[in-house]
């Protein structure tokens, strides 16, 4: 085995040297960035003749139905397929999920009959002896969870009040530290993961058997990662020793993770600062040019936009499309004050001019107040000019997890390589509120879903018999809730285990339970209208309450009113606290999400009308987004209603999604006095033109 | 004290620099033909004091730190005292004032003075030249509103000239180059806004059952739109 000494010359070192520590060589390696984006560079000849042809398979795709081709007979593992190009010549990155572009492969593990089905709604059919050995002799993921489910649980979930749970497919969420294989090799994370396992020993109590067992599984694939390259032609048993090296190296770890995991997430982590230090040494040492790295950035991100799944119809009607969500988080600050942007950061904006907007990767800038001013500015034009940048608070989230955490998904924060997480759905509490109304019975289907407590019987609601009732409920729903997902983790861990993702983590892994919440403002709204005004129940022959009519106004969710507001927030306290009295899979952390972004409309199919004056089957608000056009006090009211929901009782994410039209953001037909350049805003604060760059150097004074 | 108001923007981003709080006045003297907010006009509306706006303002103000607060109606000179107190106490806490108004109202006295002071930029809408064109169009001659761009001028106060553009009625020419002479001859003028005229008002007029003056002016097409802004830049640099 050959040592880090060469690979790591020039670095400073750390703790990372003598432990597996990512974090820490970041830290004491990485060059803050101050500058603008002069020295970014165009693609090059090559990245364009790739990127046409990728172009041209996904015109073929669309035109195909949506599937060119997809694996029926061989099982996805990390090394179950030769190697697939594009353009072998033109290639500065390589590696694709099976043996060429566009063909989805088979994973099986998570579900068989979802699988199949994947297959059957294409056009193809799953080989019958692969299906046969995956129903009859080889559990799944799925098979597992059906074994252990109550009739409770059954019901729940097919009356919708919890939904979307990753029962039948890949829980995803989980991110490896993708960066460990570049900056140690695979011989050292192998060699690593064999001690934690000699470690472990003693009393075999069913959690070390399980452990030992992970930990095998881990190096297998470790193993396996490093064959899976070698048939790439690359040895990356040893550390990378440059730029191109760190990248592939890289990307050989995540594309491990995704031959074996469909997952509802395939994350990507925080990699950009870390390869700039990569590049960094390359340019101070004449290795490559800005043109030959931006070229290798170009490509990596292509490969990440090439990343497919084999799915189903009603899978993609969940998550509105066919979405990866391979994110990469980028920028923030560090805990010792000084900020993350690297020239990196750039580049890897810059891939969406290079090869044009995309939502995938989904590139994710970690903002704070004192990120760099031209670095700010570059992202407000890139956002302007391609709409596909995401932003999160890092002053925020780095609180609590830290300066190397990444977000997997949309806004899940976690730790990389230190914390993973345990995906969980949603609740339904819009469906819940009306479960207290009606004793448990659904509003729809008429059966008893929910325990036979006392409904409420009076004409017009009223507010604290309402609230006594729903938290009851809610406490009801909390516990099948956790008892649903610990199953499905349990049978997870146990069937689909995610061995490459796992193996890039510590041994000892924080885990977070992730729960979510749907219908928050329709909540909101519904107890305003019966706090504050006149809620009359309409009951239907059954005496089942399946309407309501409001009389009076009442404040609604999204105007910063803190009479409405405190609702909300109390509404998700209470959920939370309900969830935290469970125990929960392997000590698993509570969280909670309000964050459906694309789902409501499902949901709001799926329950009957509300108190708030919402008809049956109209979709909830995305995440914890105000009721369409109930927020009348602009932007910021709705922004202001949202913040005050409690992060630390969401720390899984609070999100609210709104679109704005480029003309609602100021005008570009002023006519301006004087030299274009003229900067107005000299000596006046805040007056100064065009508006988009406002509001962004304020922070700097 | 109190004042009264048709409502707030919390979000405002086309009324004046940065992210702005944008209170809308009720009550205007004008009767703008292609008005887009008739139901500002009466003086009636929802009582709220400075406090209370200000509270509001502060509540968010990380928001606006770019920004600031834009008082727009209806006409707030038609509230000239709650104005002026609106505007003294958020200068004293530092936020950017900035007032959107025809000025039609304007007399050079001691209230427009302590006004002035308080101001950190206004938004001067000038909707013709012409003072019996201006007349037709508002239903007031514009000699005030010319004399309160040359008192804000003398004063020092940033002026963004506003100016809609509407088909037949002030994309001639004349009025233009006009427009844009007397624009020249102002330095503290730093920006001006031509908006083309659009439609879009015309079903609030529906649903308050008035007639609506410009039945049948087309919306400005983009070519006389910019033909209409080359035509004012060349006045402006003569």
């Amino acid at each position: 085995m050959r040592t880090g000494e060469h690979a790591w010359e020039g670095f400073e070192g750390g703790s990372w040297t003598s432990a597996v520590y990512v974090g820490s060589f970041i830290r004491h390696n990485y060059t803050p960035y101050d500058g603008d984006d002069a020295f970014l560079t165009p693609p090059t000849h090559n990245t364009k003749v790739l990127w046409d042809k990728v172009m041209e398979l996904t015109r073929q795709e669309r035109e195909a139905g949506g599937v060119l081709d997809m694996d029926t007979d061989v099982v996805s593992t990390i090394v179950s397929h030769a190697p697939g190009y594009l353009d072998r010549e033109r290639e500065v990155i390589v590696g694709f999920q099976t043996d060429k572009p566009f063909k989805r492969s088979l994973q099986p593990y998570g579900g068989i009959r979802m699988a199949q089905k994947a297959c059957e709604e294409n056009g193809y059919t799953v080989d019958k002896t692969i299906a046969d050995v995956f129903t009859h002799h080889r559990k799944t993921h799925n098979a597992g969870v059906f074994d252990a489910y109550t009739p409770e649980m059954r019901a729940c979930r097919s009356a919708h009040i919890i939904t979307g749970l990753p029962d039948a497919y890949g829980r995803g969420r989980i991110i490896g530290d993708y960066r460990r294989v570049a900056l140690y090799g695979v011989d050292r994370l192998i060699e690593d993961k064999e001690e934690q396992k000699r470690h472990t020993g003693g009393v075999m109590t069913e959690e070390i058997i399980r452990l030992r067992e992970e930990l095998s599984e881990q190096i297998r694939a470790l193993k396996m990662l490093k064959s899976m390259a070698e048939r790439y032609g690359f040895d990356i048993s040893h550390p990378a020793n440059d730029t191109k090296e760190a990248i592939q190296w890289l990307y050989f770890g995540y594309l491990a993770a995704i031959k074996e995991q469909n997952g509802a997430a395939m994350s990507l982590g925080r990699t950009s600062t870390f390869l700039d230090i990569y590049s960094e040494r390359d340019l101070a040492r004449g290795r490559y040019t800005e043109q030959e790295i931006q070229e290798m950035v170009d490509q990596f991100i292509m490969k990440l936009r090439m990343v497919k799944f084999a799915r189903t119809p009603e899978y993609e009607a969940l998550f509105s499309g066919d979405p990866q969500w391979v994110t990469e988080s980028i920028g923030g600050v560090g805990l010792d004050g000084r900020h993350m942007v690297t020239k990196m950061s750039f580049r890897f904006l810059h891939t969406l001019n290079n090869l044009g907007p995309a939502p995938e990767p989904n590139l994710t800038v970690l903002w704070s107040t004192r990120l760099p001013t031209a670095f700010k500015r570059y992202c407000a034009k890139m956002s302007i000019e391609t709409s596909s940048v995401q932003y999160e608070n890092d002053d925020i989230m780095r609180r609590t997890h830290g300066d190397d955490y990444a977000i997997a998904c949309c806004v899940s924060s976690m730790r990389v390589g230190k914390e993973m997480q345990f995906f969980g759905a949603r609740a339904n509490l819009a469906k819940c509120l009306l479960y207290a109304i009606n004793g448990g019975v659904d509003e729809i289907s008429g059966k008893q879903i929910g325990p036979a407590y006392r409904p409420i019987t009076s004409d017009v609601l009223e507010f604290d018999e309402v609230m006594e009732r729903y938290d009851a409920m809610m406490a009801w729903l909390a516990n099948v809730y956790v008892n649903t997902l610990n199953v499905i983790h349990y049978m997870h861990d146990k069937y689909c285990y995610e061995r490459l993702q796992m193996a890039l983590h510590d041994r000892e892994v924080t885990r977070w339970f992730a729960t979510g919440i749907a219908g928050l403002s329709v909540v909101a709204d519904s107890l305003s209208a019966i706090k504050y005004a006149k809620v009359r129940v309409i009951r239907n022959e059954d005496g089942l309450a399946v309407d309501y009519a409001v009389e009076g106004a009442f404040p609604t969710f999204g105007n910063d009113d803190d009479r409405v507001d405190e609702l909300a927030r109390d509404v998700v306290h209470r959920f939370m606290e309900h969830i935290r009295a469970n125990p929960t899979y392997r000590n698993s952390i509570p969280t909670t999400s309000i964050l459906t972004i694309t789902s409501n409309v499902v949901y709001g199919k799926a329950t009957g009308s509300t108190p708030d004056g919402r008809r049956r089957g109209e979709a909830f608000a995305p995440g914890a987004n105000p009721m369409h056009h109930r927020d009348t006090h602009g932007a910021v009211a709705s922004l202001a209603s949202v913040a005050k929901l409690p992060f630390m009782d969401a720390q899984d994410g609070i999100s609210n999604t709104f679109s704005i039209i480029p003309g609602a953001l100021g005008k570009e037909d002023r006519i301006l006095l004087g030299e274009p350049d003229v900067d107005f805003g000299a000596g006046q604060g805040a007056c100064c033109i065009p508006n988009l760059m406002q509001g962004l150097d304020g922070d700097d004074a | 004290m109190t004042g009264y108001i048709h409502s707030i923007e919390s979000f405002g981003t086309v009324d004046g620099p940065g992210v702005r709080f944008v209170v809308f006045f009720q009550g205007c003297p004008l009767r703008c033909a292609y008005c887009h907010n008739p139901d500002t006009w009466e003086r009636r509306g929802t009582p709220v004091t400075v406090e209370e706006l200000l509270a509001r303002f502060e509540k968010n103000r990380a928001f606006y730190s770019g920004g600031g607060l834009t008082a727009t109606g209806g006409e707030p000179l038609m509230q000239l005292e709650f104005l002026t107190m609106l505007f003294e106490c958020a200068k004293e806490r530092g936020i950017h004032t900035c007032l959107d108004t025809s000025g039609a109202l304007f007399r050079e006295n001691k209230a427009y003075e302590r006004l002035a002071d308080a101001t950190d930029l206004v938004l001067l809408d000038i909707k013709h030249m012409d003072p019996a064109a201006h007349c037709r169009l508002t239903g007031v001659d514009n000699e005030r509103i010319l004399e309160f761009a040359r008192y804000l001028d003398r004063r020092h106060i940033p002026l963004w000239i506003r100016h809609v553009v509407v088909p037949g009625i002030t994309d001639d020419d004349a009025s233009l180059t006009a427009l844009g002479r007397f624009t020249a001859t102002l330095s503290s003028v730093q920006a001006v806004e031509l908006l083309p005229y659009h439609t879009l008002g015309e079903s609030k007029y529906e649903s308050m059952h008035i007639p609506y003056p410009l039945q049948g002016v087309p919306p400005l097409s983009e070519t006389a739109f910019a033909r209409a802004k080359s035509v004012l830049q060349r006045a402006m640099q003569e």
